[in-house]
């Protein structure tokens, strides 16, 4: 057997009809899986711990992981809600795997410690779930997760249904343990600020095919689905093979028709009007929807109200213009 | 309010109206004489001996009906309730046919072995786990539907076999299903008679356990039989406690 961290993971897998995903990724690389509730990102995790019944392969190091046993897999799951044994205290539910793997109860409880000293908890270890704040419970099942070594650490969303606070300051420490991490981690997020921060490489999932892979910046910069546009907060229209993406302050509204030949325009009802930092946000129902940030003066002056009917144009200048498939040369700008 | 109030004092009356007619005086007479230590004795081993078994041989049937899915289930489970349902005479009747001296395992057994269960203390035990063991296997599975099986993919995702996820993680966590099964049948076990009479018949010592000595002590001594009667009634009490606590209490 390798050692831990140095294998490389090729897959290309099919939960029944849901998710048909292949990618790959680099030992010590943090790969972020992003996508629209139930695009299938929970289901690729669960198919790679062995969770739900999978076809096709997952090889990690010349070996493939779908045919290897759940318990055999050297995977490690961060559950969704963590899911801690609620019976065992905080030091036993991270020893849990390698007791469960034949190690001696002194040697797992060492190594427990270890963990939940590197995660600063160390004095709740004879805590019981319930008596462990959000934050606290969420530290103990990634430090379970990690104390069996795993080569593959998988994250199902970990950070849903904590404060913000608790997100910010368990964000920069997961950081910090991933990138100490040898091996390969997928972590799954609804949050572009997540994949932004944790990821090398950010794949992006849509109705349980991959649209997108790249790094972070790219995938930020150059969209290819409508929900990452929306989680990294730019407008995305398609056109023709291409695709355009603008931030929303780059929009023009007016209630007349603009004048110019720019094909950039758009006109529909306002379904929103919402403050926005300094600026006032609008959600105009074009087609398709999108955000137009402008000023609260000048949004006075057009008195603008959900329901009324605007126009939209964006400079050609202030758009990024790409080709909509991945490796698709721009057609210019 | 009258039939709820009928109900009720239905239930409470005869348990008042026995308290109330035991001969306080000729009760420690009653408890420390031989035959009735013999019989609380037997009832308490051979009730014990049984609920192990029915745990033993009960759990893993219970989680089979609760997290296996295969062809059949449902008549498995209709099968664990019958003996619930079965007038426990019948009962007898029915282990006879299987266990008794001529019975379809009972001939064999004694050949290969020369042992039988019937009218020894084993077939006590025997007619017990029959009727006991549904108490125990439908309060577990109850307990083992409720717990969330995704501990179970957790304790798998960390390396567990099945038989470690079942001990460390399934059944502490189905613990006061557990509990509430072994206390059901344990009592269960303890007032048996019919089928545990038929069976194994009433032979002090060996199969005349507390009900089957109140049943004959009831047709010479009344006293007797009210004063035993008492012993069984504060032991079914303390078990409505003992559950009553684990049910309000968390796992």
């Amino acid at each position: 057997m390798n050692a831990t961290g140095t294998k490389k993971l090729v897959a290309d897998l099919r939960v029944a009809d849901r998710v048909h995903a292949a990618f790959t990724a680099e030992p010590g690389e943090v790969l972020a899986v992003i996508g629209p509730n139930g695009a299938g990102k929970s289901s690729l995790l669960h198919a790679l711990a062995g969770l739900v019944d999978v076809d096709g392969s997952a090889v990690l190091g010349g070996i493939d992981m779908l045919r290897t046993p759940v318990r055999e897999r050297r995977v490690g799951l961060v559950f969704q809600g963590q899911l801690l044994f609620p019976h065992l205290s905080a030091l036993d539910n991270v020893a849990f795997g390698r007791r469960a793997r034949g190690e001696g109860r002194q040697a797992a409880e060492a190594v427990a410690r270890d963990w939940l000293e590197r995660f600063g908890i160390a004095e709740l270890a004879g805590r019981k779930p319930r008596e462990l704040s959000g934050g606290q419970a969420q530290r103990v099942a990634i430090a379970r997760a990690l104390a069996t070594d795993p080569d593959v650490l998988l994250l199902d969303e970990p950070f849903t249904g904590l404060d913000v606070s608790v997100q910010m300051a368990l964000r920069l420490e997961l950081g910090r343990h991933l990138r100490d991490f040898p091996g390969i981690a997928l972590l799954v997020t609804h949050d572009a600020i997540d994949a932004l921060t944790l990821s090398d490489r950010v794949l992006v999932l849509d109705d349980g095919r991959v649209a997108q892979v790249g790094p972070p910046a790219e995938v930020a910069a150059e969209p290819r689905t409508r929900h990452v546009a929306r989680l990294v907060g730019l407008n995305l229209v398609p056109d023709g093979d291409d695709l355009i993406a603008f931030t929303p302050d780059a929009v023009t509204v007016s209630l007349h028709e603009p004048e110019g030949s720019s094909r950039l325009r758009w006109q529909g009802p306002i379904a929103t009007v919402a403050p926005h930092g300094d600026a006032v946000r609008l959600m105009v129902h074009a087609s398709p929807d999108l955000l137009a940030d402008l000023t609260p003066a000048a949004a006075a002056e057009l008195g603008l109200v959900p329901g009324k009917e605007v126009w939209l144009s964006a400079k050609a200048t202030a758009v990024s213009r790409y080709g909509a498939r991945e490796g698709a040369a721009p057609t210019g700008r | 309010m009258v039939p709820a109030a009928l109900a009720a004092l239905l239930l409470l009356v005869p348990l008042v109206a026995m308290v109330a007619s035991t001969s306080w005086t000729d009760l420690p007479g009653h408890l420390t004489s031989r035959v009735a230590l013999d019989a609380l004795r037997l009832s308490l081993v051979t009730s014990t001996i049984a609920i192990v078994f029915c745990l033993l041989l009960g759990l893993p049937l219970a989680w089979l009906l609760a997290r296996v899915d295969f062809r059949g289930r449902g008549a498995l489970r209709a099968l664990v309730t019958v003996p619930l349902v079965l007038p426990p005479v019948v009962a007898g009747v029915a282990l006879r046919s299987a266990f008794g001296r001529t019975g379809v395992i009972g001939e064999p057994l004694l050949d290969w072995t020369g042992f039988a269960f019937p009218f020894t203390t084993y077939g006590v035990v025997l007619a017990h786990v029959f009727v006991s063991m549904p108490f125990v296997v439908i309060a577990i599975e109850g307990a083992l539907r409720s717990a969330d099986p995704r501990y179970d993919e957790a304790a798998a995702t960390l390396g567990a076999t099945r038989w470690t996820t079942f001990r460390r993680v399934t059944v502490p966590l189905a613990m006061p299903g557990v509990i509430a099964g072994t206390v059901l049948g344990w009592a269960r076990s303890l007032g048996e008679l019919g089928a545990t009479i038929t069976f194994n018949g009433n032979y002090p010592g060996t199969t005349q356990t507390m009900p089957t000595l109140i049943y004959v002590a009831r047709q010479s001594d009344q006293d007797a039989a009210l004063s035993l009667s008492l012993v069984m009634l504060v032991v079914s009490i303390g078990v409505l406690a003992a559950l009553r606590d684990h049910w309000l209490g968390t796992p």
